[in-house]
């Protein structure tokens, strides 16, 4: 009979809506990273350096993108005889069809995927977060503890720990009780959205709460085991974890890496992070061409120059074009003499010359300012930008647009200008 | 399909000098992120041909671990597959390969076994990109028993090392000089033919009983006049890898954005194996001009006129110069290099200088790496 000690659930379902038009054409996890990542390659490297060789991937939202980055899972070595990756999307069943409703949901849809590997124990794992874990550390702690669940935690400042789902514990680390993003927190651990599970104990907590609308992990599984007395505890975590759910924490995440030593080093030996890799020619930079504190993938051709960015792979970046502060996703191409601060571009984007992005004051984005601030500029992907015009902070730009949509040649901070556009 | 393909990787050359002490030429990293076997590798995966022996001899260690995995190139499939044949001892061989037309005699098995019609063989020290699927139209157009692929060189190109062809107004070779002492045309063989399986199996067969071993001399120059030998016109970037020089310029090239264009961006691409390196890092101090960079990489220093190959760590305040580095050396601070090649895994000291004075220098440094970044 086949069997595997632990097998991971991967949730990448999810459409997070806080990255704007970054995600509105992709899952959140097939976001790109870092110049050549997307941010699923974070777990799966994770749980294939761990030697968890059998991962379902969870998908729902826009799955497309992330369907061809994992394909049968070769960049990861997930390509297994027995186990490796299989993605998950929802599926008809002969009664009761439904969406993934709600994390829990989704994973108790799957409980005939997850017993044909007859597991000891399941490891729940998010799509949306930039780490180095090993796994197999955690349960190794989750046996020594005789634990039924364990809860990935890292402590944070008491003042951020309201943004969080919150675990107290004793000091042999049983978790005593949760709250979820309190007010005045009464400990400073916070959940990273991380567990294991005995199977036997997630089975029957999803079975016991399949009835619940919007079964979540965090809302209805977690306080269920609890309150059935099954040993809880938190397995405590001191290394780089970020969780990349909004455009600043996302630039900032992506800005950390071109640091001299950076504290999230992907150049060391140990620990490799492995991708999908479409381009293979080496980077080309011409006789003008300023590259200082960046990080550029395959492929791309620099012409100008670049400060302090992250740049993907197959990016052209005309001549006089300056380029600071800012993150350029693979395959986008920019003209010659444009001047581009603090912007997140996504892929396959085509800025023509003399464009300026990150222009003038910073005024409040006026149709979603929870999600374009911080004086970002973001351009979704395929989007087309007409030459010499200006565009302002705290804005938005997708689409295909002319100068139509420039009143004067500029697009002023805070404006949104999202167009439904045909692919070019 | 209606070809198979055979890859001649066992050859070294001493002109090659330091740098085939460590590996066949077939495995020479090549313009950052490649290794010379891929062009013909990635030509005959783009031009259907599924099922592939590469022949090794020399020092194939290196060129083994290239090809460990087929898939980087799409073969490895159900019908058809990548074949590598090191010479083996068997009951009746006890032989190494004794020359190209030996090394398919040992292995006339394979040949034996496949029923495609026509067989394409290539080396694999070449840079090109080729249909061959256009060669063997060419080739059954012609009504040819072996099409041989040519290239006319500038004029300033000095071709003695070639093998020289020269043809008649229908395209059919005429003489065939190898390594002439006076060229009397300026085409080349560009060391890529065609031929009926059939053929190729008597005609080897045949040449093993005389003791004959070698492709060209002893099929191709021998046969001229009773078989049907074509010439096909190669129009497109081609260079062999024979000596340093040739190295050197045949990477230098790829600083033209005309070559980077048909290499890199024009269809069908060129594969490699996948190293799964993070992206090129340049950090504060960093000063590239005109130079290819592979991934892996992390420059603190100048660069002007280079290749920098795969992982390579480039110290503060270096300064590089019209220089090949190639795959994982490390570069201390304050070093000075220029006109050399740099070999692999090498760690270069800290405040060194290397100059190549007058040729191409091929830098080879046993330093141990106190230091790993």
């Amino acid at each position: 009979m086949i069997k595997k000690e632990m097998i991971a659930m991967l949730l990448a379902g999810g459409q997070g809506s806080r990255l704007g038009v970054l995600t509105a054409k992709v899952a959140k996890p097939a976001v790109s990273f870092g110049g050549k990542y997307r941010i699923i390659d974070f777990p799966l490297s994770n749980c294939i350096n761990s030697g968890v060789d059998t991962v379902g991937v969870l998908t729902q939202y826009q799955p497309l993108r992330l369907n061809t980055h994992i394909g049968i899972g070769i960049p990861w070595d997930l390509d297994r005889n027995i186990g490796g990756v299989t993605v998950l999307p929802p599926y008809e069943k002969s009664t009761d069809t439904e969406w993934y409703t709600g994390t829990a949901n989704a994973i108790y849809q799957n409980i005939d995927y997850m017993e044909s590997f007859n597991p000891d124990y399941v490891l729940i794992l998010s799509g949306d977060h930039i780490y180095k874990m090993d796994y197999e550390v955690m349960l190794d702690f989750h046996k020594k503890n005789g634990a039924e669940v364990t809860i990935a935690a890292m402590p944070v400042p008491l003042e951020e720990a309201k943004r969080f789902g919150i675990v107290i514990t004793d000091d042999n680390r049983k978790i005593v009780d949760f709250e979820e993003k309190p007010e005045h927190p009464r400990s400073n651990l916070a959940s990273m959205g991380i567990y294991i599970f005995n199977w036997k104990t997630l089975k029957e907590a999803l079975l016991a709460k399949a009835s619940q609308p919007n079964l979540d992990f965090g809302k209805h599984i977690i306080p269920y085991c609890h309150e059935n007395g099954a040993p809880l505890y938190a397995y405590e975590y001191n290394g780089y974890w970020k969780d990349v759910g909004t455009l600043h924490s996302y630039w900032e995440a992506n800005m950390e890496l071109v640091d001299i030593v950076p504290v999230f080093n992907l150049y060391e030996e140990y620990w490799k992070i492995y991708t999908k890799s479409d381009t293979l020619p080496p980077q080309y930079l011409s006789n003008d061409s300023v590259t200082e504190k960046c990080i550029i993938g395959e492929g791309s051709s620099i012409y100008g120059k670049v400060y302090n960015s992250i740049i993907g792979c197959g990016v052209t970046i005309g001549e006089g074009t300056v380029i600071r502060d800012s993150i350029i996703m693979n395959e986008t191409e920019i003209g010659k003499n444009c001047e581009i601060n603090k912007a997140i571009i996504a892929e396959n984007v085509l800025i023509k010359d003399e464009v300026r992005l990150g222009d003038g004051e910073e005024v409040p984005n006026e149709t979603d300012p929870h999600i374009y601030n911080n004086g970002l500029v973001t351009i979704g992907e395929k989007t087309v930008i007409p030459k010499g015009v200006s565009i302002g902070k705290n804005s938005v730009v997708s689409g295909i647009t002319s100068e139509a949509d420039y009143p004067d040649g500029k697009l002023l901070s805070g404006k949104t200008l999202i167009k439904a556009g045909e692919d070019r | 399909m209606r070809a198979i393909g055979i890859i001649l990787a066992g050859g070294n050359n001493h002109r090659m000098r330091e740098l085939s002490l460590k590996r066949a030429i077939s495995a020479m990293p090549v313009a950052g992120s490649y290794r010379s076997i891929d062009f013909a590798l990635s030509s005959m995966s783009n031009s259907h041909i599924q099922k592939v022996a590469v022949l090794t001899q020399y020092n194939a260690r290196s060129l083994n671990e290239h090809l460990s995995s087929s898939k980087w190139w799409d073969f490895g499939r159900k019908q058809g597959g990548l074949y590598v044949f090191t010479p083996v001892v068997t009951a009746d061989n006890s032989n190494w390969y004794r020359g190209t037309a030996d090394a398919i005699y040992q292995n006339i098995d394979f040949l034996k076994r496949s029923h495609e019609p026509y067989v394409v063989i290539a080396s694999g020290d070449c840079v090109y990109k080729m249909d061959y699927n256009k060669l063997l139209e060419y080739h059954i157009d012609k009504k040819a028993d072996i099409t041989v692929v040519c290239k006319d060189m500038p004029e300033n190109v000095n071709v003695d090392r070639y093998g020289i062809i020269k043809m008649n107004e229908e395209s059919r070779i005429e003489e065939f000089d190898e390594k002439p002492m006076i060229a009397k045309t300026n085409t080349v063989s560009c060391g890529i033919y065609v031929i009926r399986r059939r053929l190729l199996i008597e005609l080897i067969e045949k040449s093993n009983e005389e003791g004959r071993y070698d492709f060209v001399a002893d099929i191709l120059i021998r046969y001229k006049e009773m078989k049907r030998i074509f010439g096909y016109k190669m129009k497109d970037y081609w260079k062999n890898i024979a000596s340093v020089e040739d190295y050197y310029e045949t990477n230098m090239d790829f600083l033209k954005s005309d070559v980077r264009d048909y290499f890199f961006r024009q269809y069908p691409d060129v594969y490699s194996k996948v190293d799964d390196l993070p992206p090129a890092k340049y950090n504060v101090g960093a000063d590239v001009r005109n130079s290819l960079v592979a991934s892996g990489t992390i420059v603190n220093g100048k660069v002007e006129d280079s290749l920098i190959f795969k992982k390579v760590f480039v110290g503060n305040n270096c300064h590089i110069k019209n220089s090949i580095i190639l795959n994982d050396v490390y570069i201390g601070d304050n070093t000075y290099i220029e006109n050399c090649i740099v070999e692999s895994r090498n760690t270069i000291r800290a405040n060194s200088r290397y100059v190549g004075d007058g040729e191409v220098k091929v830098l080879i440094e046993k330093t141990a790496r106190y230091e790993v970044q």
